[in-house]
């Protein structure tokens, strides 16, 4: 007997036929929302919040000062990553900053490269989470990985209250996509449960939330 | 790593050991207080926690129930989306196929993201033994590693570590492994973990085949999902060319939708966070992006025999989030050593029981016996696993299993007790010779204890064991039944003014 069908026997000797199984036939109930989840401009200030608690830049401007925020946001960067699609209306560049085209990077060229910037597609403004499906100006996943600094575009309308909306979304989107949640920059607690920002990932997030 | 679980002693034994080591038991106390705290700061926030872990409960009972259809559609999902899909019976197989899969493609090393499946079925020896080296990327894994040590908690496993003895294993082992620690090398944790980054940076990008584990395996969707802080998850799932993913059976949840409660219940009883910095979810292959050759192995290794017992299946709905270690008395002065496995702490000392079975193994058998069935992790458990049955359950087991062989020490005393609990005067006659025990006793008491009686210390032949982790109070003089009739229920007592009990301190 093959080890799928084994283990597919053990599963079914240690159930017992289907009809007389435990558990429940309908999925479960949705959560009870005691409180009514935050909208608007209080929805806005609770991811502003939320994302900047885990020691991330947030930045608000308004649509028509994107560029300026971005340009801000890379710093002193000598060289950023622009992946295909990004607005170019969005795209302000620091003096002298090199942008750089993804055109089949190796991870090592990557290494060389000081920012990324992309979009994303949601927000969630309970945990303060940012989450990429690396579509158009997000490009591939090592992309917003390997450079030290990722400046990342969020538009107030792509701000949800909690996890279960940003779940839904993302379910009906396309839920195949490669997907990365990203709250705050890379961090460990191992050391003594100290936290400490700042590992392998990108060490310094920026969060330009527009409109 | 050379260190091994095999061959652990006991519970007890390696318990007595562990809580001699005052350097360990502050780092314990330090990390388990400060990891208890915030779990209680975010759950606390959290409206409808008590709904969420009936929801993540009834989720995962639901689908143990029907795991064996979850399964199939799981591995059709897999493979339309262009991953390879295993079955592996046991550690040894699973094992078998990883190293298979690495030596394929000619390579001598693989990064590792941090996974306890892998841990459970001792994937790095095994592939030390075909020659190839697998680099422990997580932080602590990297301590551990480096360390020649042993995992003492399920996501913090260098939780026994502080941070001058890990600077120490950085600065005399990074060398041997790759890039050296910096010379200036300080206990500060953000230059420790500088010092990570730059020793395992090299790795990362040269690496050409990773390993990791899955916190969740979606059926529907054939989506796996890996839950980390660090970003070295994602470096190792998204660089090299080649991913093999091992997954226990029990990760598969039904539908997208699913990672819904998890994603809330996860991070706030793991780290104590919101969210953990980074999740990533990947479904078989992407063209050009992550890695072209995508494998998960599924992993039965014991877990279709907890599934066939009615009481311990719902050890089955853990997410490995650790929460019941650090709240766990006995865990926090003893540490996750003396469990003798990767699962240490209350889920550990169910879970290994249940995966292995009882009756064969002293070390096994004595784990369900290392709680005090306080009840508090199953307070924390985001999944609601009643812990306390499924010990007691176990215990019971393990007196079944025994019951064969010469009757020990405990059979002796409780049939003794039945003898004498069944009838009154022989209980009363038995009162009466507790009595005098004690005026014979009381002169070798070795201890006062709180109150003023005396205790023994170790007791003689078969009462050893019971009394190597407890002091033995003194009988009382006399029985509650004869100083009520003496006194008239206290009426007649003379004041207490000075020693109440022969040899007590007052």
């Amino acid at each position: 007997m093959s080890a799928r069908d084994e283990i597919l026997a053990r599963v079914r000797s240690a159930l017992g036929p289907p009809a007389t199984r435990a558990g429940h036939a309908e999925p479960a109930p949705a959560d009870p929302a005691p409180v009514p989840p935050p909208t608007g401009e209080a929805l806005v200030e609770l991811f502003v919040e939320r994302v900047a608690d885990y020691r991330a830049e947030v930045v608000r401007c308004a649509p028509d000062r994107v560029a300026d925020a971005v340009r801000d946001g890379l710093g002193a960067s000598a060289s950023v990553l622009v992946p295909e699609g990004f607005p170019a209306s969005m795209l302000g560049m620091p003096e002298g900053c090199l942008s750089v085209s993804d055109e089949a990077l190796s991870a090592s060229d990557l290494d060389r490269i000081d920012a990324v910037v992309t979009t994303a597609s949601v927000g969630i403004a309970t945990t303060g989470t940012i989450v990429l499906d690396h579509g158009a100006g997000q490009g591939r996943r090592a992309l917003s990985l390997v450079p030290d600094r990722h400046v990342c575009v969020v538009r107030t309308d792509q701000v949800v209250a909690g996890v279960t909306a940003a779940v839904a979304l993302l379910g009906v989107a396309d839920p195949t996509r490669p997907l990365t949640w990203i709250s705050g920059p890379s961090a460990t607690s191992d050391i003594e449960l100290d936290r400490v920002e700042g590992v392998h990932g990108p060490r310094t997030l920026v969060v330009v939330v527009v409109g | 790593m050379s260190a091994t679980f095999v061959g652990m002693p006991p519970f007890p034994e390696a318990a007595h050991a562990a809580l001699a080591d005052t350097q360990l038991r502050t780092n314990l106390r330090h990390a388990t207080h400060t990891i208890r705290d915030k779990r209680a700061r975010v759950v606390e926030e959290v409206e409808d926690w008590e709904a969420l872990r009936v929801k993540g409960a009834r989720i995962k009972d639901d689908m143990l129930a029907r795991l064996d259809t979850h399964l199939v559609t799981l591995e059709e999902s897999l493979t339309a989306r262009g991953a390879t899909v295993h079955w592996a019976r046991d550690a040894a197989e699973a094992c078998a196929i990883v190293a298979e899969i690495v030596k394929a493609h000619h390579v001598d090393e693989v990064v590792k993201v941090k996974s306890m499946a892998t841990q459970e079925i001792e994937l790095n020896e095994a592939l030390a033994a075909h020659g190839i080296a697998a680099w422990e990327t997580d932080l602590a894994e990297l301590i551990v590693q480096l360390g020649d040590d042993l995992p003492s908690h399920i996501l913090v496993p260098a939780i026994h570590r502080n941070r001058a003895e890990i600077r120490e294993i950085f600065r005399t082992r990074m060398a041997a492994a790759g890039r050296p620690a910096p010379d200036d090398l300080t206990d500060d944790p953000a230059a420790l973990a500088g010092a990570a980054r730059l020793h395992l940076r090299e790795k990362f990008l040269r690496a050409r085949v990773a390993i990791s584990g899955a916190n969740f395996a979606i059926a529907e969707t054939g989506t796996l999902v890996v839950v980390e802080s660090e970003g070295n998850g994602r470096m190792c799932l998204t660089l090299p060319e080649v991913l093999i993913s091992v997954v226990g059976i029990e990760k598969v949840l039904p539908r997208f939708a699913d990672l819904d409660t998890f994603l809330q219940l996860l991070p706030r009883s793991s780290t104590g966070e919101r969210m953990n910095p980074y999740t990533s979810m990947w479904s078989g292959v992407t063209p050009g992006d992550g890695p072209q050759e995508v494998h998960v192995v599924l992993l039965d290794n014991g877990r279709t025999t907890v599934l066939a017992d009615e009481v311990g299946r719902q050890a089955l709905r853990c997410i490995r989030c650790s929460a019941c270690l650090n709240v766990c008395p006995v865990y926090e002065r003893t540490g996750g050593h003396a469990y003798g496995s990767v699962y240490p702490g209350p889920i550990g000392a169910i879970l290994n029981p249940l995966m292995r079975g009882v009756g064969h193994d002293k070390q096994i058998d004595s784990l369900p016996y290392a709680s005090s069935l306080c009840g508090r992790c199953l307070e924390v458990c985001p999944v609601m696993i009643d812990i306390p049955e499924i010990l007691v359950h176990l215990r019971a087991k393990v007196v079944d299993a025994h019951r064969d062989g010469a009757p020990g020490a405990q059979d002796l005393a409780m049939r003794a007790t039945s003898f004498l609990f069944s009838d009154p005067s022989r209980m009363s006659l038995a009162v009466k010779a507790a009595g005098v025990a004690n005026r014979v006793m009381t002169p070798f008491g070795k201890r006062t204890l709180p109150g003023g009686r005396r205790a023994l210390g170790r007791l003689p032949g078969p009462g050893a064991g019971w009394s190597d982790a407890r002091d033995l109070p003194m009988p009382p003089r006399t029985s509650f039944r004869a100083w009520w009739k003496a006194t008239d229920g206290g009426r007649n007592e003379p004041p207490v003014v000075g020693p109440r009990h022969t040899g007590g301190a007052g």
